[in-house]
């Protein structure tokens, strides 16, 4: 027993052995990465690229305040538990000057809670739930994304157009769908009083029965509905319902479905038509998307996704924040940070002071096929800050 | 009208599509008794696998199905190798463990699906046959969905036909009610054994590739299917192939319908059919009580005590992790502690499964239940985090009390299963009721009290209860009580001619277990600062399966080697390697073989081996 831990631990420092020689050198400012490699790959592993591409290009001019960056890694394997361990390696073992990253929710959330908790900055890139930077949100945590609440916000101006009276809602049940669903009634409400919610589908995240929940939407005869299922189960959905006709002379309203992890997947059986956010990769031209989109593809040879994105701007975004900050101490960035502004592939963003959320924005647009593949069409860039609440309303839902 | 008839078609495809899987899962149990935990690996190799066949076949139906029977035959001859290197060399090693065995498998297979075919789903094009839908009662129904209806009663009557009508099926069903007769009678076991875990395989890789085009091929597919095969199994009565097809239409039929009348019950249903089930029908819809397996390694020694050499090791070992805060470094502390609660937990687990006799698919459901009791006591009742660490035990005990009644009725991978319904219904619950325990968001800032916030504190405040409770048990189980329980899970009769009331004993042995569980949630849940439904899920179950199974059933010191042993070996792979998962599946196979007995359990052996001769 004794002996076999030993072993193991050998093993251990072997494998480990190249990180910690890189470790060493002239102090760079380390950011302590953390997300679920392994668990939402599609995703995460485009993002991985795009943080690796940013770091390149912040050291190649030079750093931040004379300092390079360096970015160490976990996969938190999606469990909440194993992503607060990990949080304290990162801060403990490798003294890394903030901490940054996380997908999943759950996972941003407790990791904003241990940071403040333990008094550490954290810029969470892609977790979408309000809680974050509202009723959960606290001194020490940002987050860049626009949330599901700024999502649904963005969407409701377009859906408000179609002048659908009857909509139907189909969201996995989880927190995600819930806060989707219930942003997206309230504000479509608030934009035309007249609309009226007939039914609702919570299929099990992964487990969607598709066949059985397209046809109980269809019974209900809705003008019009509204999507938040994404990755598998959309396919699944999408194909039952192209099938079934679940689509035809109804308008679709739609969550993420433009961003390319999950829009690629549909192929040809892409249903035109369906408004969505996302990010028309194939079809940007202004120049900072555009010099984004190069230099990724001259680096990994394929475009670049949304996750990839959201990499690149969290880096940045970082580095801005430590370079007003003049230091990377915590609570001179956590002062700092708040007001801000940095460059982000869809142009400036800025974080916002009074409750930490960025104003970066995403893409309203339309789905199509275009020669075959999928594709966004009619779309314009939703700028974060437009899609908030006023600073009233949100000053109510953070804590003190 | 229309509808519910178009409904009612829909049920009966997906009900085809269950069947298929499941039908290989029930036929490799039925033979081999392996729990093949890698069948939802095979299933998701069958979809990878099919893609890329189908992809570069021609999209009319003759070419498709004929790709679909090479993804069969495909993934079949996967399963062989699976079977003949790595499950054939441990059919004689205590039941279960090949489910550790095929626990590696799964981790393996995820990685080398994500190097070979790439993280993004893979979807195959469907040509206009496939889109194709015939308009029955104003509604449209998908032909391929027709299909699928059709495959399902067509693939029960082929199997049926095999097993019934030819002489390998005949020596099939001959080993399925009594191996070593079987053997006795010159039939080699093993190739047979071989061939029959190729056939299931061989079904699970059909069921991946029939559906693509459903839906797409992605690195989720092995688990999200995997519990749902076993529920269709345990339904229908493990190794009946008309229950599984039974239970499949019951519970695709019920799920057709659930949904339009109650949206949010897609989380739970199964669970609560299969509880409903197994209440009833404590073997299933159509299954018949498995009858005992003879000889070897069924019939567990005497435990006895530990060796004096063994206790100074395990005293050292204690007295290092006492002086661990002296040297260690706070991280370090951060894995020693969940060390320490995982040994108390696992501990929980060997007690219901080593002298209880009752494994357990759902142990979290316990664990969970404390995480979450003490987060409410600190954050629902304002109460002190010595009362939480009350309440945590005393609420999973009261809970293991409550539901036990139906659990000690059942015996073997029934009563496993029920445990894991239990669980289940547990999390969705917890998952589901956002107001109350903010579902998957969970419970945060459940941090320790104030004199306890030093990690130093908590580390010794942990290893303290957990090495008590792990010598508590350990002191009860080599009590009275502990002997009357091995008693009752060895012969039921004979400990009932003694006076024994073996559902008694059970029935205390799962509270116990339970309490135990539950205080180690309690401790996670300061250790972690917050609570969460994955307390819950069938993760931390499996977990605490696999520390008791690595460290070996058969001796008191074997939970908690393997609990050291898995979290330390977690820990590490995770914060060393992105190729974690086949980094610790290929050791876990390792151990698998190296250890056949466990890791106490086999040192042990060793130990004899130099004396006793």
């Amino acid at each position: 027993m004794h002996l076999r831990r030993r072993t193991l631990l050998a093993t251990a420092a072997t494998l480990a052995a190249p990180a910690i020689v890189r470790a060493q050198g002239d102090t760079p400012i380390r950011i302590g990465e953390i997300n679920s490699y392994t668990a939402v790959p599609a995703f995460t592993l485009p993002y991985r690229n795009g943080w690796q591409l940013a770091a390149e290009h912040v050291n190649a001019a030079g750093g931040v305040l004379g300092r390079t960056i360096e970015v160490v890694s976990r996969d938190d394997a999606g469990h909440p538990p194993d992503a607060i361990r990990l949080a304290g390696e990162l801060i403990n073992d490798r003294k890394v000057d903030l901490l940054a990253g996380t997908f999943l929710s759950n996972i941003g959330l407790a990791i904003g809670d241990f940071a403040l908790q333990n008094k550490k900055l954290f810029v969470a890139g892609e977790p979408l739930t309000d809680a974050l930077v509202w009723a959960k949100g606290n001194r020490y945590t940002y987050r860049l994304r626009p949330s599901t609440y700024m999502q649904a916000a963005m969407l409701a101006d377009d859906a408000a157009k179609l002048k659908a009276k009857r909509w139907v809602t189909v969201a996995p049940n989880y927190e995600y769908g819930q806060s989707a669903v219930k942003w997206f009634k309230q504000l479509l409400t608030e934009r035309q009083p007249d609309v009226e919610f007939v039914g609702e589908q919570w299929p099990a995240l992964g487990k969607i029965d598709a066949g059985a929940t397209v046809s109980a939407l269809a019974e209900l005869k809705p003008d019009a509905i509204y999507n938040v299922t994404f990755g598998a189960d959309l396919t699944n959905f999408v194909r039952q319902g192209n099938t079934r006709g679940l689509f035809d002379g109804r308008g679709v309203v739609s969550v993420l479905t433009g961003e390319p992890e999950y829009l690629l997947p549909l192929g040809e059986e892409t249903p035109g038509g369906w408004i969505v956010t996302g990010y028309p990769v194939d079809s940007l031209t202004d120049p900072a998307n555009k010099k984004f989109i190069d230099a990724y593809k001259a680096k990994y040879n394929e475009l670049p996704k949304m996750g990839s994105v959201v990499g690149y701007a969290l880096i940045n975004s970082i580095v801005a924040g430590i370079a007003k900050a003049g230091s990377a101490d915590t609570e001179k960035m956590a002062d700092a940070f708040g007001g801000t502004s940095f460059e982000t592939p869809f142009g400036p963003a800025l974080w916002r002071g009074i409750d930490h959320q960025s104003t970066l924005g995403t893409y309203v647009g339309k789905t199509a096929l275009k020669d075959g593949k999928p594709a966004m069409t009619d779309w314009r860039y939703v700028d974060g800050a437009s899609a908030l609440p006023s600073d009233a309303a949100v000053a109510k839902m953070r804590p003190a | 009208m229309g509808f519910i008839l178009v409904q009612f078609l829909t049920g009966l495809a997906s009900a085809s599509s269950l069947f298929l899987v499941a039908a290989g899962l029930t036929v490799i149990f039925g033979v081999t008794r392996v729990v093949n935990f890698a069948h939802g690996s095979l299933y998701m190799l069958g979809a990878y696998l099919g893609w890329t066949i189908l992809s570069a076949l021609p999209r009319d139906p003759a070419w498709f199905a004929l790709g679909v029977v090479l993804t069969g035959a495909g993934v079949a001859a996967i399963g062989m190798t699976i079977e003949t290197t790595l499950l054939r060399r441990i059919y004689k090693a205590p039941e279960l463990l090949q489910l550790l065995a095929t626990f590696g498998v799964v981790l393996i297979v995820q990685d080398v699906v994500l190097k070979v075919w790439g993280p993004d789903d893979l979807t195959l094009p469907r040509p206009r046959w496939m889109r194709a839908f015939v308009t029955i009662a104003d509604q449209r129904v998908p032909v391929y969905d027709l299909l699928t209806i059709a495959i399902g009663p067509l693939m029960l009557l082929g199997l049926w036909l095999l097993f019934t009508r030819t002489r390998w099926g005949t020596l099939v069903r001959a080993a399925t009610q009594d191996r070593e007769m079987v053997a006795a009678l010159g039939v080699d076991q093993r190739r047979l054994f071989t061939a029959v875990f190729a056939l299931g395989a061989g079904l699970a890789g059909i069921g991946g590739a029939l559906a693509l085009p459903d839906g797409s091929a992605n690195g989720q597919m092995d688990l999200t299917v995997i519990t749902d095969a076993f529920v269709v199994v345990v339904v229908g009565g493990l190794g009946s192939l008309p229950g599984a097809f039974l239970a499949s239409l019951t519970i695709a039929l019920l799920q057709a319908f659930g949904i339009v009348l109650f949206p949010k019950i897609t989380l739970v249903l199964v669970f609560i059919v299969m509880a409903v089930v197994l209440v009833l029908r404590p073997n299933g819809l159509l299954g018949r009580p498995l009858a005992a397996a003879r000889g070897d390694a069924n019939t567990p020694a005497l435990v006895r005590a530990a060796v004096p050499a063994l206790r100074w090791l395990g005293a050292a070992v204690l007295l290092l992790a006492a002086l661990a805060p002296l040297f260690a470094g706070p991280f370090a502390l951060s894995v020693l502690t969940e060390m320490a609660i995982a040994m108390l937990f696992a501990a929980s687990l060997h007690a219901m499964m080593g002298p209880g006799g009752m494994v357990s698919f759902g142990h979290a459901a316990w664990f969970g239940l404390g995480a979450y009791g003490a987060a409410f006591a600190v954050k629902g009742l304002a109460l002190s985090m010595p009362a939480a660490l009350i309440i945590a035990p005393a609420g999973a005990a009261l809970a293991a009390l409550l539901f036990g009644g139906f659990v000690v009725r059942l015996s073997g991978v029934y009563l496993a299963m029920l445990t894991l319904a239990f669980a289940q219904i547990v999390w969705a619950i917890m998952f589901q009721a956002v107001s109350v325990t903010g579902g998957d968001n969970g419970i945060l800032g459940v941090w320790p009290a104030a004199w306890a916030t030093d990690p130093r504190t908590y580390y010794w405040l942990t290893l303290a209860i957990c090495t008590a409770g792990v010598l508590l048990l350990r002191r009860i189980l080599y009590a009275p009580f502990g002997y009357a329980l091995r008693a009752a899970r060895d012969s039921e009769t004979r400990a009932a001619a003694i006076g024994l009331n073996a559902a008694w004993l059970r029935l205390a042995a799962l509270v116990m277990a339970g309490a135990a569980a539950g205080l180690a949630g309690g401790l996670t849940a300061f250790a972690k600062g917050s609570v969460f439904p994955g307390y819950v899920s069938i993760g931390r179950s499996v977990d605490a399966l696999l520390m008791v199974l690595l460290g070996g059933v058969q001796s008191m010191a074997g939970p908690v080697a393997g609990a050291l042993v898995y979290t330390g070996l977690f820990d590490i792979l995770l914060m060393v390697t992105d190729l974690w998962r086949l980094v610790l599946g290929l050791s876990i196979v390792a151990l698998v073989l190296i250890f056949p007995q466990g890791i106490a359990g086999t040192v042990h052996r060793l130990w004899l081996r130099g004396r006793e001769a």
